[in-house]
């Protein structure tokens, strides 16, 4: 089979599962919707080995293949098709997606096996799945609109999935809105290509962008900048990234798929995909690599203060992909895709340990109350700690080599790319540090009640509530099941975070620098073209970095250790004596504040003027106006209408007599 | 005889059937004096084309009684509906369409 029949079918397996489920939900039994759904991504996911393979059969100059399926909308010189597009980029994309999703999968059959919602909750996923896919392979700007539109779909979708949680419902509704600005940049985008152009196939685009633009041109640089809105509002890049702390109200198998693992890594292919564009607009590329650096630190610095186990994972998200975001908008396309890999799978691993960890404390998140668990969570504290390591680069994990690598090559570029490479060093010790706040306190230290009792065999039932408006949280659709399920007690939950942890450690053995270079070659089919990517650091700069961030790394956790392990108050009184700073980051640098003062109020505002002025004033009293004036002359008249026959014939009759006598005066 | 007997007979047949319509209250009543009224008209109509020697105004004199016709079934069949729901059968109360 040829890679774009693979392509076809990782599409259609989640296709299929998602309708399937969403189907059968009445008559599937126990367990059998979470399973069906896994088996629909592992089929997948076997695909996109099989495109992997097929791939690789070819020449390097040959890997980049196109499919239609059929002819979406054609017209004088407009040509639509649903056509797939498969290359390395993609394909590795695709691996990355399903490879994660199936695991997350397959910890949610156990994770949620006492939601009601437990089929509904596997249609979604598997059709996030599918959003995701077609986003990946999507031939030309039509589908890639459509699998973005989807995408940002299912994420509504699962973050208000348990929908009598008002909470919840609020955050799936921002991430929407938040999203469509996205959208509307993206297609804007589209539009603006197809009218400089004249099409929406990729490589036709890829082809026509050398030659009819030049380095910098006002409208390759709008075009850039507005993909670049798009991509920041689904990878959660400043300003538009405040929807993704707040999707954390969503199920914890969520946030480890969509808002960590995968659909908010789409920016970053999007910036990856279109390469000829950026590289055209340098300009663009470079306000992209400043946000992503900007991102990186406010993102890791709100992570130091947060106390929600969850959000700070989140807001470690953000951070990681701003690196992403630097590494693809520099030029270290490899670098940045390595990255946004390793990134899948330690941050998938966190968040599986962290909802194993939240299900011990019967649904509470507040680190502050959490401590001790590693003899109550052996397993799931293990797989923490190892997932910390790799988030915060410890020497030889995944996160260790994928991070340095976008550092050095920035480094490399040399002039003012050097601001990346010092900014993301810093970052990497905010990294360190708060991968190892979340890692001590949950881990370390005296045990807290939960923990106790989960020593002696005990799972704590608690009535949850909502942390945010202190409701009892509804149980009986979801929230989050009455039963809890932690790693411990649940085999698919265990097989999926020990294939991760496997992953997160030893994963950057494909790309070691001087020894291996697995994916570089690989890519080398997409962004051989890219004069970028011909940059390489030298093995000794190389090395310098890797020490470099493996002293960072290891500088961090010290200090985490020092903070919370050796003298546990010192945060404390930090906090009592830098008050203005802890406030100022614990309400995430005011980021709500400014867009509710910039967006929010002045659209309100202009909303109750137009209510206030223009429809009560203007529209009703032109409405009213003429309304009022047939009804007060129909009133005048009204009267003549008696009712009497003979009062009518009276009237017919005098005023035929009038008229007859009128006749007869004229005509003598 | 001359036209202005007919036409002075056919005024007087009008002016009665008029001052029934008027002044009577029945339905059925004024609808034997608006018959009073079409057939004045009828004999002026017959009169004046038995003057100019002209047959149009014969002609019209049929449609006239053809229309007369259907108006009596018309208001024959409403007087009888309003007498079998037992409406009063008075025009002066029959003030519905009060505006």
């Amino acid at each position: 089979m040829s890679p774009t029949d693979f392509g076809w079918l990782i599409l259609f397996f989640p296709l299929a599962g998602s309708i399937a489920i969403a189907l059968g939900w009445r008559v599937l039994p126990g367990r059998t919707a979470g399973w069906l759904g896994t088996a629909a991504i592992a089929a997948s996911f076997a695909c996109s080995i099989g495109a992997f393979v097929s791939l690789l059969d070819r020449p390097t100059e040959d890997r980049q293949l196109t499919a239609r399926l059929y002819d979406y909308a054609t017209s004088v010189g407009l040509d639509i098709d649903v056509g797939i597009l498969v290359d390395p980029l993609a394909v590795v994309m695709c691996l990355i997606v399903t490879g994660v999703s199936m695991l997350i999968h397959l910890y949610s059959v156990a994770y949620l096996g006492s939601d009601r919602g437990y089929a509904r909750f596997f249609s979604y996923l598997n059709f996030f799945v599918f959003s995701m896919l077609l986003l990946v392979l999507a031939g030309n700007f039509v589908l890639l609109v459509v699998g973005w539109a989807f995408v940002g779909f299912a994420s509504y979708a699962l973050i208000s999935f348990w929908y009598r949680r008002g909470t919840a419902t609020a955050a799936g509704m921002k991430a929407f809105v938040i999203n469509v600005v996205g959208d509307v940049g993206l297609v804007l985008a589209a539009f603006l290509i197809f009218r400089e152009l004249g099409t929406f196939q990729y490589l036709d685009v890829f082809d026509a962008v050398d030659e009819h633009f030049t380095v910098n041109d006002g409208t390759l640089v709008a075009i850039c900048l507005l993909l670049l809105v798009g991509a920041f509002a689904k990878s959660a890049q400043l300003p538009l990234h405040t929807w993704l702390p707040d999707a954390m109200e969503g199920p914890t198998p969520v946030s480890a798929l969509i808002h960590a693992a995968t659909m908010v890594t789409a920016g970053v292919y999007l910036i990856a995909r279109m390469f000829p564009l950026f590289e055209l607009a340098p300009t663009a590329a470079d306000i992209a690599a400043f946000t992503g650096l900007a991102t990186l630190l406010v993102a890791a610095s709100i992570a130091l203060v947060v106390t929600d186990l969850k959000r700070i994972i989140a807001y470690s998200t953000m951070s990681q992909i701003g690196y992403m975001v630097v590494g693809v908008s520099i030029g270290a396309y490899t670098a940045g895709i390595f990255h946004l890999m390793t990134h899948a799978f330690f941050k998938a691993l966190l968040f599986m340990a962290a909802g194993s960890v939240i299900a011990a404390m019967a649904n509470r998140q507040d680190i502050d109350r959490m401590s001790g668990f590693r003899r109550a969570l052996p397993f799931t504290s293990l797989l923490l700690i190892i997932g910390a390591l790799a988030l915060a680069g410890f020497p030889g994990t995944s996160g260790f080599f994928s991070k340095d690598e976008i550092l050095v090559f920035a480094a490399e570029r040399g002039g003012m790319y050097w601001i990346f490479t010092i900014g993301g060093y810093f970052g990497a010790f905010l990294t360190a540090f708060y991968a190892f706040r979340i890692g001590f306190r949950v881990v370390a230290g005296d045990p807290c009640e939960e923990a106790r009792e989960l020593e002696q065999g005990h799972l704590v039932h608690a009535e949850p509530e909502n942390p945010a408006t202190g409701e009892t949280e509804d149980t009986d659709v979801g929230y989050p099941g009455p039963e809890h399920h932690i790693a411990e007690r649940e085999l698919p939950m265990r097989i999926a975070m020990a294939v991760l942890g496997f992953l997160a450690l030893f994963a950057g053995v494909i790309q070691i620098p001087g020894v291996t270079a697995g994916l570089e070659h690989f890519l080398e089919g997409t962004f051989e073209e890219a004069p970028l990517f011909g940059i390489h650091p030298s093995d000794s700069s190389a090395y310098l970095g890797l020490l470099v961030g493996g002293l960072i790394a290891i500088a961090g956790i010290s200090l985490a250790y020092y903070c919370y392990v050796a003298r546990p108050g010192v945060t404390a009184r930090l906090r009592q004596r830098l008050p203005r700073v802890h406030d100022f980051l614990a309400d995430k640098w005011y980021f709500d504040e400014l867009i509710d003062a910039l967006v929010y109020r002045p659209v309100i505002g202009a909303g109750r003027f137009a209510n206030d002025v223009v429809e009560r004033v203007v529209v009703q009293g032109i409405v009213g106006g003429a309304t009022g004036a047939v009804r007060e002359l129909g009133l005048l008249v009204r009267g003549a209408q008696s009712g009497f026959i003979r009062a009518y014939a009276l009237l017919v009759l005098g005023g035929f007599a009038a008229l007859a006598l009128y006749f007869l005066v004229v005509s003598s | 005889m001359s036209l202005e007997w007919y036409l002075v007979l056919s005024a007087l047949l009008f002016a009665v059937g008029a001052a029934g319509v008027l002044l009577r209250r029945s339905p059925l009543v004024i609808l034997l004096c608006l018959e009073l009224m079409l057939n004045a008209g009828n004999l002026s109509l017959l009169a004046f084309s038995r003057s100019l020697g002209n047959e149009d105004g014969q002609v019209f004199a049929l449609i006239v009684m053809v229309v007369a016709a259907c108006e009596v079934v018309v208001g024959l069949g409403l007087i009888v509906a309003m007498y079998r729901r037992r409406l009063p059968l008075n025009v002066d109360e029959l003030r519905t369409l009060r505006g």
